[in-house]
């Protein structure tokens, strides 16, 4: 670094940026370029570079500035980015980080990684090209994840002749893309990595351009993006409680600004306080911004726990359990609409599930599709609904309150990211009817407890027949019971649904819905379905009180459903005859903690009855 | 902590602080058992340093670890008990058993199988040990490439197995913190911090550091190269080699014949800025683990190194 000051190195805002291109924009050749420009390149990196070069290069005897930054073996040997990249470096008057993101359709949840972080966006273009469909999708994403300033990198002007006519006529083309997006600037720049041309070093060859090299651009957009000026939003993280006499708050300050004495709620429960003190190791603060981590107390002894969100009194989030989202679907499962996935805003999770899916968006000419499921780097306009009611702010107004992302219940991976487009109010609006026969007064009248008997397995392992012997059982015990099964279920109220993953999914919701009604109303409900997704029966299980479902995971193997057949399902299955069905081309999921488990008796499904009304002796859902 | 002639924060340092407590809280709030490894360097010294500003008035729910493999500088030995002493800390030490027993050491077992053994294994060996669930590591996204891609919450499948084509996406400040038995999280609060902001924060903020990273005559031999300070007598000399004082300094400290010095004349932490702003090579030019094999850093980590 030349001629640096340590003092002036300090000045500087940092600036967040993304640079977006597919393989062969020249992406990594352009932070190369910026690393090898602002002398950020040491000697042994150099070196390293030069081995590099000579072994894995595409740029003959040059050095080849992109392997600077494609630092795993793989991509080195592919010659491609596969994941984000953070690079560091400074000029006198900034410091940058730049997020470099692959440009293919199947790395756009790479891309909206780079972009949620991000101030600006450096979309490059090959000049031979012109704007491309990957162009729109660029630009799409980053409008999606709310960057407000686009640098047009028209790169490879060198291998147009430095030609300003192409130059303008692709700038011409973008803009007129560009307009619905609505980014605040768009700033276009004739440029070669490669060579260096306008990205730091102003070009001799385009004297018809006047406009600012890439490195100064970047080093005078503004970035304070007003989250001073916005609602206070202070999620708490962590009670802070070293003994009896101190309980603060500890967090970080999403926007706004806050001041002891300052009058604050707690968005979901609406309990009022005033704040006390700011705390900090290096002493209070008489005033707490936006990004800043402290310490809060409050004069009063009010319930305050991690995940909450402090607001001022006349400045709330909204706080609803349904609301609409822009989600991109991260993971090769599909996202399927009655899941229950982990939703984690702000400090909190909360399950949470897609309740209809409005349309995906295709990525590349932003139309609008009708959709059963989201797969993998798919975008989809969502009605979502949580468990419980959650403080939220429109994505737009505000990163922090409005951006979620959905986990996998099982395998806990980051299965979706979710833009929050607007609360709905339905879940305030509807104030349930309090009644004056509860489920309580109907078990003393029954004599008995309710609950979802849940028969599980294979198609032919015998569900429906023990349920049968054990609805007979229990009605010689005069206990109250009704059977859901497929028969009973798929001709009516299910009649509108098929065999997908998505459908099977609603099947079970629905059919859980109904069962709930059924344990409200007293009854011994006996639901006899494959049901192969864990995910599913966990959804239902979740809908009742903890007693209240026993899943019966009848476990008779493949080999011995398929020998017995009773349908012929298999044999058609087989032939192809049947798509997805479980067990041949659909997986089953087996239960990993049913409360009871089946395996063939010999003695046949009366024994195996028998052992499911002992279970329920045992657990008091009826007398003994 | 004295605060007295303490220097203000910049307003990206102050940026790069409260970011590195707010995922130093996340962790304290959301797994059972987490750990703070500790180096004793100059990133695991202002790691502390956070962790200690993170939960002030409360001390860090949660232990250091150090990873002693024996052959550390005995200065830097020194400084984590003496700062151990002054944080009011709880201090795990934990050496591998098998590789003293092997007599795995840096100088005729290699630098790639003494760091093996006794710096991964020994890792993985205290991880399971304790029943860490997350461990907090200094490691920089500008330190290497490999480094560059690294999440903030790095997961680990049981094993300890670090997959980096199975990494989990990091949007927003939104961490994934879910993991199943077995499983384990790395984080790294520093992820985004240059080896200049370590500097200039260590400065403002006056965190002792180990005395080694100043420049002061030092006895030193040369060899491939490189100048390596003889810190006991366990290191042989080979033939033709004396030792020799030089003005030297380490810009990053590791086991002792492993760690190479630097000519300098840098004593206080201005003139190291100084002098790191002016410099050509990078820091880790001073390891000699790095240059084993191409890409090593990636293979290391995969086994499990931080």
């Amino acid at each position: 670094m030349t001629a640096t000051s340590d003092g002036a190195l300090t000045r500087k805002a940092l600036l967040r940026f993304l640079t977006c291109g597919s393989v062969d924009d020249g992406k990594s050749t352009l932070i190369g370029r910026l690393l090898y420009d602002t002398q950020l390149v040491l000697e042994d990196q150099l070196a390293a570079l030069e081995r590099d070069s000579a072994k894995h290069g595409t740029t003959g005897e040059d050095l080849d500035l992109a392997l600077l930054v494609d630092g795993l073996q793989a991509e080195r040997e592919q010659g491609i980015t596969i994941d984000v990249a953070y690079r560091f470096f400074s000029t006198p008057r900034r410091a940058f980080i730049v997020a470099d993101t692959p440009g293919h359709e199947q790395y756009t949840r790479n891309m909206a990684t780079g972009a949620s972080n991000s101030q600006a966006a450096v979309i490059l273009i090959d000049a031979r090209k012109g704007v491309l469909t990957q162009t729109r999708r660029h630009s799409y994403i980053c409008a999606l994840l709310g960057i407000k300033h686009v640098v047009l990198a028209v790169n490879k002007i060198d291998l147009v002749e430095f030609s300003g006519e192409r130059f303008h006529r692709i700038v011409a083309d973008y803009l007129g893309f560009a307009a619905p997006l609505k980014f605040a600037s768009v700033t276009s720049i004739p440029l070669s990595a490669r060579f260096g041309d306008n990205v730091i070093r102003r070009s001799e060859h385009t004297s018809w351009y006047d406009g600012p090299t890439l490195i100064e651009h970047l080093e005078s957009i503004d970035v304070s993006e007003g989250l001073e000026e916005k609602a206070l939003r202070f999620p708490v993280q962590w009670v802070n409680r070293p003994n009896l006499d101190f309980r603060g708050f500890s967090g970080t300050v999403a926007s706004g600004v806050v001041r002891p004495g300052e009058r604050v709620v707690v968005a979901a429960s609406g309990r009022e306080s005033t704040i006390q003190r700011i705390v900090t190791a290096d002493g209070d603060l008489s005033e707490a911004r936006a990004g800043d981590a402290v310490t809060l107390t409050l004069a009063d002894e009010i319930d305050v726990a991690r995940g909450d969100v402090l607001a001022h009194a006349d400045e709330r989030p909204e706080v609803v359990d349904q609301f609409a989202a822009e989600v991109l679907w991260m993971i090769e499962e599909p996202m399927l609409p009655g899941r229950s996935y982990l939703m984690r805003i702000g400090t909190q999770y909360v399950p949470a599930r897609v309740t209809s899916l409005k349309h995906k968006t295709d990525v590349n000419t932003l139309e609008h599709m009708a959709a059963k499921t989201l797969a993998l780097n798919e975008i989809g306009f969502c009605n979502l609904a949580t468990a419980t009611p959650v403080a939220l702010d429109p994505y737009a107004d505000n990163r922090a309150t409005g951006a979620f992302v959905l986990i996998d219940r099982f395998t806990n991976a980051t299965a979706g990211a979710g833009m929050i487009s607007f609360g709905l109010r339905r879940a305030t609006n509807i104030h349930r009817q309090a009644l004056l026969v509860d489920k309580a007064a109907r078990v003393r009248l029954n004599g008995h407890r309710p609950a979802v008997l849940w028969f599980t397995g294979l198609s032919g392992s015998g569900k429906s027949t023990i349920a049968n012997v054990v609805e007979r059982e229990l009605h010689a015990l005069g206990v109250h019971t009704y059977m859901l099964d497929g028969d009973n279920v798929r001709h009516g109220l299910n009649r509108d649904l098929g065999f997908t993953d998505a459908d099977r999914v609603e099947n079970i919701r629905r059919v859980g819905e109904v069962a709930k009604l059924f344990v409200d109303a007293g009854a011994v409900v006996l639901c006899s379905f494959i049901s192969p997704f864990r995910a599913e029966r966990r959804m239902v299980r979740e809908l009742l009180a903890a007693e209240e479902f026993i899943e019966i995971f009848v476990d008779t193997p493949l080999e011995e459903c398929q020998r017995r057949d009773p349908k012929g399902l298999y044999a058609r299955a087989l032939e192809g005859k049947i798509k997805n069905f479980t067990g041949i081309d659909s997986p089953y999921e087996a239960p990993q903690n049913a409360e009871i488990v089946l395996t063939a008796s010999p003695l046949g499904p009366e024994e195996e009855a028998r052992r499911v009304l002992e279970a329920l002796r045992t657990r008091q859902i009826i007398g003994s | 902590m004295s605060t007295s002639t303490r220097i203000a924060l910049t307003p990206h340092l102050r940026r790069l602080e409260s970011e590195s407590i707010g995922i130093i809280r996340e962790v304290a709030a959301e797994f059972r058992n987490p750990v703070m490894l500790y180096s004793i360097g100059k990133d695991s010294g202002v790691m502390l340093h956070l962790a200690m500003k993170a939960f002030h008035p409360s001390k860090p729910p949660f232990p250091l670890l150090h990873i002693d493999t024996r052959w550390k500088f005995r200065a830097m030995i020194e400084h984590r008990d003496a700062i151990a002493e002054r944080y009011g800390v709880k201090l795990l030490v934990h050496t591998n058993p098998d590789g003293l027993a092997r007599g795995i050491n840096p100088i005729s077992s290699g630098s790639q199988l003494h760091t093996q053994v006794m710096k991964t294994e020994a890792l993985k060996q205290a991880l399971d040990k304790w029943q860490f669930d997350a461990a907090f590591g200094g490691a920089r996204r500008d330190e290497e490439k490999s480094r560059a891609k690294e999440r903030v919450f790095s997961f680990r499948s049981a094993g300890h197995v670090w997959d980096p084509r199975n990494q989990r996406p990091e949007l927003w400040n939104l961490y994934n913190t879910r993991i199943s038995q077995g499983e384990t999280i790395r984080v790294f609060p520093l992820s985004n911090w240059t080896e200049l902001d370590i500097w200039q924060y260590t400065r403002a903020e006056q965190i002792p550091v180990v005395p080694l990273y100043f420049a002061a005559p030092r006895p030193v031999i040369e060899r491939d190269g490189q100048l390596i300070m003889r810190d006991d007598e366990r290191m042989p000399l080979k033939p033709g080699e004396r030792e020799q004082e030089r003005m030297v300094r380490f810009r990053s400290l590791g086991c002792y014949p492993l760690s190479a010095a630097i000519e300098s004349s840098a004593a206080t932490l201005d003139e190291i800025i100084a002098e790191m702003l002016a410099s050509r090579t990078s820091e880790r030019s001073g390891r000699l683990i790095d240059s084993d094999e191409a890409a090593s850093m990636e293979k290391k980590k995969r086994d499990g190194y931080f």
